[in-house]
Order: C-alpha cells, then structure tokens, then sequence
C-alpha cells in the first residue's frame, strides 16, 4: 500500500513535470538563476579573502636588536613570543642575511652598493618579524613587547606603522562585515525570487490542488508530487548552474588574474567543483522542497 | 442515508445561504434540488462535501457526524461522495483515462482493480474510444461523461450532481440525466440540483424547492410549478 503510494506520488510528480513543460523551463530557468546569484558569492568570497589574506600579510611588527646582542639570546625571545597565543609566526632575519637581503634590493643603485663597501662593518641589526594571527591583535602584541622590556631591544617599529596598521586593520573587518552583509542580502532576495516563481506555478495548479482533495484523495497524496517536482527543478538546476560556471570562470581567470594575482578562479572551481556542486544541489533542493511545501499548504485546505 | 438537521449556513448577516434546513434522503433515492440561483442548492451540496462548514446544524452520513470530522480525515468521507459539477472540474493536464484512474489511485486501490474498473466505467459513459483524450480534447458533454464516469468508479454511495448539464445543450442534457438515472436504478443515491424546468418535469422524482435558504416545498413526484 504505502509502496503503491510512493511509486504513484513520484509518477504523478515526473508527468506533472514533463507535461507543464513551460511552466517547469521557467521555474527552472529562475531557480538556476538564483543558484548562479549565490555561487557568485561563494566565488565573490573566496576572492575577497585571498585578497584580503594577501594585504593582512603584508603587516607585521619588527623588533630590531642592538649589535652586540647574541643569537642565543634572539632565539630566546623567538621562542617565548612564538608562545603568544595570538601570535602566527615568527622569522628571525640575522644581520648577515638583513646585509644580503639590503644588497640584493639596492644592487642597482651603485652609490649604496659602494657606500657599503666603504663599511667595515655590517651596519644593520637582526630583527624578528612578528605576524600576528588577526590584524586587530597587532596592537595588543606590541603593548606585550613593549612591556617586556628586551634589554636587547633597540626598537619596536610598531609605534611607526601603527597609524597605517591600526587603519589597514579595521578597514580589513569592515570590508568583511560588509561583504557578509551583502552577501546575506542578496541570498535572502534570491530565495525570495525563487520562492516567489514556485509560489505562482503552484497557484496556477489551486484549482486542481482543490479538485483533488475533492475527489478524495488525501493531502500527502496531493503535496507528494508536487515535492517530487521540486526535488527535480532543483537538480537540474544545480546541474545548470555548475556546468555553467566552467566555460565562465574559465573565460574570467585571466581577467582576474590581472587584478588579484595569487586567485586563479579557474583552478579554484576545478578544485572544488564537488563542494561546489554539493551546496548547488544542496541549496537548489531546499528551495524547491521547502517552497513547494509551503506554498501548496493553503490550497490544500479544502 | 443522508441526515441535515437544523443546518444554517450563515456568510455574514445580509447573506444567509441556509436557514434552518432539515432532510432525509434514504438510499437509493433520486433526489432533484430545486431553486433559483442564489437559493442554496449550491450550497447545501457543499455543505456535504465538507468543502464548507455549517454556521449551525449537523450532517450525518450514514450515522457519523461528518460537520464534526477534522479536515484532515475528510477524504473518507469524500470517498463515499461521488460529485459532478457544472464546470466539470477535470483536472486539464490528464486523459479521461487518467482523470478517472486518479480518483482510484487516490482511494488506494490496486493497480489490477484500476486497470479493469476504469475502462468499465468509461463504458458506462459511453466514451470507450476516447480514453486518451485530454480534457481540451473533449466537447462539453463528453467532459462531463468523463467527470460521471470518475464520480462513479469508487462506487459510492451517492453522487451529488451540481447543474451538472447547465453548460449543455439540450440534446447532451438528456444525454446525463438518462445517464444519472441509469445510475440511480444501479443502486446509487443521487441528489441533482438545477434550475431546469425541462428536467424536474420529466424525471418525475422527489422535488426538493429552496427559496432563499429555505425548503418551501417537498414532493414525492415533484412538478416544476411557478
């Protein structure tokens, strides 16, 4: 009985399907629409936060030693700071390697290169470079430093940057608040639209919701197919919506590339065509499952 | 049997559909609703389908109070109803076929019995040859076969007909109401509502008069008389 049941439910859903042939295009057409809105987002984040990855990255804090001060010492003070919880990384940079890294940079101009050989001695102090683990946690790292009072500290460059860092860091958290925001919004308007378009191809079918529930049939009966129908519109249109974003990211990586080198768009949806597809189909199945049960539930009261 | 007692149907207080209304139609009786539009007859048979609710009163088929039944459970008593409308109310995107099958599928019967009651009952109807034809492939009367062949195949106890030739013309009339008649020597209960002076004069059944909600007459073997 109740296998008779569900083979008449999914019957009656694929023919429904099939025999409203406009009205299954264009809900599906509006469905993968809505998909395609929402993976742009995921797209439009995984850029946002390389980018972003890529700026954070560039801030860190610089604690410069005196001359005289030994390596064993340096590496002392390394290993309490790398214990910092809210620190990344520390890279220790000797004097040596400071000299080569500053001829390597400045081997064009000739009148530093000949100035420094004039030297007899290295001119330049070993540092550590701190990166923190949030770009808002610069400042407290840095109070920490500070309060430690290195004897073998010459300077904290981060007093010098703060103003640039403290900037760089908060513009850092609202572009991704905002981004979040933004994102949510057109989310909730996509599944407005897609809810919208099930809405009235269901309302198109109240008159014969009624003559069903009429004729006596039950109300699982009724709202099956119609589920059944919007588990199809939601496939085929996260099928859609990621075939097409091959040839598309395809077309945008060198575009991109330009602008945000270390993203490769194309690279990045191959690699997670799966995931992709999965929060496709996911999304795609929600909206027409859930829309269809919601906006068949007033026309079944009869 | 079918039992109305003191059933109101009020909308609001300038439209009262129902006033008071008590009845009895015992099995197999062929009952015809007389009254001009906006009488009630409409009403009263939706009343017994449940598709509204009495402002007062109690429905009893067979026994059990069906105006006390929760709107989920309404399709066993909707089972037992077979109901054929002015507008035939097919459903568009299915074949006679499938229109009738649907009913069948609906009350749970196995695919053996639908595959052999449907095209029988189709017979009935007259429409063996056109068991494929969607509804916009049928002319008025053949739509309306289909909808009696369909109110007929879970063989109910009685088939409520709501002008169900008031888009016909007179030849198809005669057409239905034979065929309803057919139907009622069978063994079902039918209630007929129309406004035809034509029809309640030859049938020569139980009349049933509605004014303005009310029942002002009922006679055995009622003539239309204004």
């Amino acid at each position: 009985m109740l296998f008779t049941n569900i083979k008449r439910v999914l019957r009656a859903g694929y023919l429904s399907f099939r025999r409203n042939g406009w009205l299954s295009t264009a809900t599906i057409t509006v469905m993968a629409l809505v998909l395609f809105v929402m993976g742009n987002l995921i797209f439009i984040g995984a850029l946002s936060q390389t980018a972003l990855d890529a700026v954070e990255a560039k801030i860190d804090i610089t604690m410069y030693f005196v001359p005289g001060a030994s390596e064993d010492d340096i590496l002392t003070i390394k290993e309490e700071i790398t214990a910092v919880p809210a620190v990344a990384g520390v890279t220790y940079v000797s004097r040596d390697q400071a000299l080569a890294e500053f001829r390597e940079r400045h081997k064009e101009n000739a009148m530093i290169v000949d100035a420094l050989g004039e030297l007899d001695d290295n001119p330049l102090e070993a540092s550590l470079n701190i990166q923190a683990k949030n770009s808002s946690q610069y400042a407290a790292i840095s109070e920490f430093l500070v309060n430690k009072n290195y004897p073998t500290v010459e300077k904290i460059n981060y007093s010098e940057n703060q103003k640039v860092i403290e900037k760089l860091g908060s513009m850092i958290s609202t572009v991704r608040g905002a981004g979040a925001l933004v994102a949510l919004l057109l989310a909730f308007v996509a599944v407005l639209v897609a809810f919208n378009t099930i809405r009235l191809a269901i309302y198109t079918m109240r008159e014969e919701i009624g003559i069903m529930r009429l004729v006596g049939a039950t109300r699982w009966f009724i709202r099956g197919p119609f589920l059944v129908a919007g588990v199809i519109y939601g496939v085929i249109a996260a099928v859609v919506t990621t075939a097409l974003f091959y040839p598309l990211s395809w077309g945008f990586a060198p575009y991109l590339a330009v602008v945000i080198p270390d993203f490769d768009i194309f690279q990045y949806y191959k690699g997670n065509i799966i995931e992709f597809f999965a929060i496709m189909l996911g999304a795609g199945l929600l909206l027409g499952v859930f829309s269809s049960g919601i906006a068949i539930r007033r026309y079944l009261e009869v | 049997m079918i039992l109305l007692e003191n059933i109101s149907k009020i909308y609001n207080h300038s439209s009262v559909a129902l006033k008071n209304v008590n009845l009895k139609v015992e099995p197999k009786e062929f009952v015809t609703l007389v009254g001009t539009s906006g009488s009630g007859k409409t009403t009263m048979l939706k009343l017994l389908t449940r598709e509204e609710d009495p402002t007062e009163g109690k429905i009893f088929l067979d026994g059990i109070d069906i105006t006390d039944l929760p709107r989920s459970q309404l399709h066993h008593v909707r089972r037992r109803l077979g109901t054929v409308f002015q507008d035939y109310k097919l459903l568009p995107a299915q074949t006679a076929y499938e229109n009738v099958a649907f009913a069948m599928e609906a009350a749970g019967r196995t695919d053996e019995e639908i595959q052999e009651d449907v095209p029988q009952s189709l017979d009935l109807v007259g429409l063996s040859d056109k068991i494929n034809n969607f509804p916009h492939q049928l002319s008025g009367g053949e739509k309306q076969r289909v909808a009696i062949a369909r109110s007929l195949v879970n063989r109910p106890d009685v088939i409520l007909a709501d002008e169900p030739t008031g888009n016909l013309d007179p030849i198809n009339t005669w057409e239905i109401i034979k065929l309803l008649q057919k139907i009622n020597d069978l063994g079902t209960t039918i209630i007929l509502a129309t406004h035809d002076k034509e029809i309640i004069n030859n049938i020569d059944k139980r009349v049933i008069v509605l004014e303005k909600g009310e029942i002002i007459s009922d006679k055995a073997n009622g003539k239309y008389l204004v």
